[in-house]
């Protein structure tokens, strides 16, 4: 849920990359991290296993600029993928604004990407959200693996509805700012409803 | 789902007002309000060579994960943590479900100051965001950012 605040004229707003194990979450904000103006960005916090797997979360805060004099700051966070880490992923979504679905294109992991939406979905509805009204978006990650699926399978699997998608290779950026402007405009546009 | 979370001046100073006192009168180095999904409300004290944003964010999940225990054991939540370092210690309490005070103290102060101090703030804060939590509910207390316009947004992102 946004953080208004009038007393320091500023809007925080919380996005959570979730997907499967491996599926390249912390790759995107690593990518942002190195990638973004020093005065833009606060420090990356990795919570990970000695394995460099992500136990609890990755935090990353980030200024977009001012809108109406108020400066828009958003908080990304990244879960664990692991399937056995559902406890803690359930945690981390409480008060989110927008979700971005990272999807791993290899054909081997059409199941862990299916059953991640499918406990996405469930573990929002716990905290009374329903995937199909807040701010979403898509991203197949790893397009540039030779046993990618094709981008029309992806979509029909993780996609029915046609909301936003992008192709991606966190490693070398390709997507991942595009990723992030989607979610983030979706985001704001849903404070101008006012809900 | 949660209440928006908003902040007015008003209640601002008021929130502010109350940490300074309990950072004085508890001799704490540094008190901070955050809230549960970890956005920094208020930070009092030696902040400067502090982050704030992550310190808020860590404090967050600590309490979400020590919530996620208690439930696992039939507790509703521990409302209050305590973490002692060798120079520093955390005092960690939640504010009418809603709210987390940390205070950061060291051997200037003890663990019962900090706790009965605490105690006497977590009241008046509480009232506070009971009085903001009616403000926002009021309706016409409409968001800022209704008559933002489709290139207010595209302007953010145009560099």
């Amino acid at each position: 849920m946004s953080f208004i605040n009038y007393s320091s004229r500023e809007i925080n707003c919380k996005i959570v990359y979730y997907g499967p194990g491996l599926c390249g979450k912390t790759t995107n904000l690593q990518y942002i991290y190195a990638n973004t103006n020093q005065n833009a960005k606060g420090k990356m916090i990795s919570l990970a296993t000695e394995t460099e797997r992500t136990l609890f979360f990755d935090f990353l805060p980030l200024s977009l600029g001012e809108i109406r004099g108020f400066k828009t700051r958003f908080h990304l966070y990244t879960v664990p993928g692991q399937v056995f880490y559902d406890a803690s992923r359930k945690l981390i979504l409480k008060g989110v604004d927008g979700v971005v679905f990272v999807a791993d294109s290899q054909v081997e992991r059409t199941e862990a990407n299916v059953e991640s939406v499918e406990n996405l979905r469930t573990n929002l509805a716990e905290q009374g959200y329903d995937l199909d009204k807040i701010p979403y978006v898509i991203q197949y990650n790893k397009r540039d693996l030779p046993n990618a699926a094709s981008l029309e399978e992806l979509r029909g699997l993780l996609n029915p509805r046609g909301i936003p998608d992008f192709e991606a290779v966190a490693p070398k950026g390709e997507g991942v700012y595009d990723t992030l402007k989607a979610i983030a405009r979706l985001i704001l546009t849903e404070l101008k409803k006012g809900t | 789902m949660q209440p928006q979370m908003v902040m007015y001046d008003e209640e601002f100073q008021q929130i502010s007002a109350v940490c300074e006192r309990l950072a004085r009168e508890a001799n704490a180095k540094i008190v901070f309000l955050v809230d549960k999904n970890g956005q920094l409300i208020a930070s009092i004290g030696a902040t400067q060579d502090l982050d704030t944003t992550s310190l808020a964010s860590l404090t967050a999940g600590n309490i979400a994960a020590t919530g996620g225990l208690a439930k696992l054991i039939g507790e509703k939540e521990f409302s209050i943590l305590f973490h002692e370092g060798e120079r520093d210690n955390l005092h960690i309490s939640v504010i009418g479900g809603r709210v987390i005070l940390v205070v950061i103290f060291d051997t200037r102060s003890s663990l019962g100051l900090v706790r009965l101090r605490v105690k006497k703030a977590s009241d008046e804060l509480n009232k506070i965001f009971d009085g903001l939590l009616k403000k926002v509910q009021v309706p016409g207390a409409g968001s800022p950012f209704a008559e933002i316009t489709d290139d207010d947004i595209d302007n953010l992102f145009s560099e």
